[in-house]
């Protein structure tokens, strides 16, 4: 398995931490899912939020801040260095929304700020789109991680572009990359491990289920299951059907 | 001589001391800074009774006592038992659906404007029938003014339990800092829209910015809330304003011409599982981690309080060794 900046996580799985009916509920669904990350949010809920940490440094998994909420490469950069101060890593999960509505990323900002980062040591995992020549450009800026979107943040619509996202892995082969957003079912977090990305990032699939904690244990079993099956050499899909069992030979009863 | 010493003169503190009142004992009452206000966190509550919607996302100790709060506040306030109304955006019409599966004790409305005139526009909703709101001020000025007249009066001190002697019911909020609680930061509007007619709070579903609106007297509506895992005790945000009157806009345009009144942020001590807790150490019982749930969570908890109190008896919201 490609790692992370030197970090190979135990499961292919980050878990984000907002949204949770209570942190109760959070720390079981962590519990559940195996998750090897966990995101955090600075910009709202760091600073004060102590008590909350704690309950999140507790999980005892890799911590990854972001810049959520950030619309310019100016406000991710300044809020990357406060939490590598607060959290004492040099992750950083880089967010630059480019659209209120959309939150896709403005992959102007995200280039400029992942430039600046990477230059001050951090060790940036840029949201992106799936578009290819911004992953190149990306890498060349200093990120060693692509987290391209499955779908808008929080649509739940799963994997939207599959060719793009096919172009991008075949593009990048030794790149780790995390399918990050938009994942709404464990189904969504199973195609994306078999189509070779290393990992998944999910938050609302979990926190807004009905109950969090059983759809956690869900995306475990999925991301195992597409894991294995990409390590198996899935069958290449045909357009003609093929008996498996050949008509000449059948047992003549 | 006092049978029991309560501590702070919240939502939590005034119950208590009525109920300890009504169980025969005669209490004493202190809060550091004398009788409730905007010091305290139960002044900015929307004062909503409603389990069933609560019942969405919080565990079910909170549907099962919040049946019983209007009840007790009956005896105590005006309670408007007018149900309440949930909605949704026709965008996020989804979400009416998911909301429905996952709460009881609800109808869904198909001609709202029956109901509400003012929403017509919104057409469906769910209607929980059997819930309730409340002033929270107005329900903090009366339990004041019960109390007085079993003559119990609020002496201005701070203490700690320490200080004090006998049993203490410890109701200090925030300000307790005890391991395991944490603030939960809200931020809240008051607007005055005397155009618009509510008579029964409203939620607004909303994916990003969830909402309700609580009718009081005179036209005037209170907004919230926001929700952050924070304990920042700065005044409201321009954000917190903004997503919230973008939300109220998008419920009833008219809300644009609505005056703000007062805007209000404050912390909610709540516990890891947001249910609220009587800790008990010895003759001191902590009443705490009411989270948003303060007039829908006080009455059974003081009663909790109360029944360990006076009979031992260990209700499910009692933790001790």
């Amino acid at each position: 398995m490609r790692d992370f900046y030197g970090v190979t996580l135990a499961n292919p799985l980050m878990l984000g931490t907002a949204q949770y009916p209570s942190p109760a509920v959070l720390e079981a669904a962590f519990r559940q899912s195996g998750a090897a990350v966990a995101t955090v949010s600075l910009r709202r809920e760091g600073g004060q939020g102590q008590a909350f940490w704690e309950i999140i440094k507790g999980l005892g998994v890799h911590i990854l801040p972001n810049t959520a909420g950030c619309h310019s490469a100016r406000e991710a950069i300044t809020t990357a260095q406060m939490a590598r101060e607060l959290f004492e890593t040099d992750w950083i999960k880089l967010e630059v929304i480019g659209h209120a509505d959309t939150l896709q990323p403005d992959p102007f900002g995200l280039l400029e700020a992942t430039e600046t980062l990477a230059a001050d040591g951090f060790q940036v995992f840029p949201y992106t789109t799936e578009d290819q020549v911004l992953g190149a450009r990306l890498l060349d800026a200093g990120a060693r991680v692509l987290m391209p979107w499955g779908a808008p943040i929080g649509s739940g619509l799963g994997l939207n572009n599959r060719y793009g996202l096919r172009t991008l892995r075949a593009a990048f082969p030794e790149v780790p990359m995390v399918i990050d957003a938009g994942l709404g079912r464990p189904s969504h977090a199973a195609d994306a491990l078999e189509m070779g990305f290393d990992a998944v990032l999910l938050n609302s699939a979990v926190a807004q289920a009905g109950d969090p904690v059983a759809m956690a244990r869900a995306f475990a079993l999925a991301v195992q299951a597409g894991a294995l099956a990409r390590d198996a050499d899935p069958m290449a899909p045909r357009d003609m059907a093929q008996p498996s069992t050949p008509v000449i030979g059948k047992a003549w009863l | 001589m006092a049978d029991v010493t309560v501590i702070g003169a919240g939502v939590a503190g005034l119950c208590a001391a009525l109920t300890a009142c009504k169980a025969g004992l005669t209490p004493r009452l202190i809060d550091r800074m004398g009788a409730p206000g905007p010091h305290g966190c139960s002044w900015w509550a929307g004062g909503m009774l409603a389990p069933f919607c609560e019942g969405a996302v919080a565990e079910p100790a909170i549907i099962t006592h919040g049946q019983n709060a209007a009840a007790f506040w009956g005896a105590v306030t005006p309670v408007t038992h007018r149900g309440s109304l949930v909605v949704a955006l026709q965008r996020d019409r989804g979400e009416l659906d998911r909301f429905a599966r996952r709460t009881s004790a609800h109808q869904r409305i198909t001609d709202l404007a029956a109901l509400e005139p003012d929403l017509g526009a919104h057409r469906e909703a769910l209607f929980f029938e059997s819930e309730a709101h409340l002033d929270p001020r107005a329900a903090l000025a009366d339990l004041v003014t019960a109390l007085a007249e079993k003559g119990v009066e609020i002496e201005c001190a701070e203490v700690t339990p320490d200080a004090i002697a006998g049993p203490v019911i410890d109701a200090r909020g925030m300000a307790a800092s005890l391991p395991g609680l944490r603030g939960v930061r809200g931020e809240m509007l008051v607007l005055r829209a005397p155009e618009i007619r509510l008579s029964r709070p409203v939620r607004l579903l909303h994916p990003r910015h969830p909402l309700y609106i609580v009718p009081r007297a005179d036209g005037v509506f209170m907004l919230g809330a926001t929700q952050l895992e924070s304990a920042d005790r700065r005044g409201v945000t321009a954000r917190a304003v903004l997503e919230l009157l973008s939300a109220a806009y998008a419920l009833d345009p008219r809300f644009a011409e609505a005056e703000v009144l007062e805007t209000g942020a404050d912390l909610r001590p709540a516990y890891a599982d947001n249910v609220p807790r009587v800790t008990v150490r010895g003759r001191v019982m902590h009443l705490n981690g009411l989270f948003r749930h303060g007039y829908l969570m006080a009455p059974a908890l003081a009663a909790q309080a109360v029944d360990y109190l006076t009979k031992g008896i260990k209700g499910d919201l009692v933790h001790a060794d």
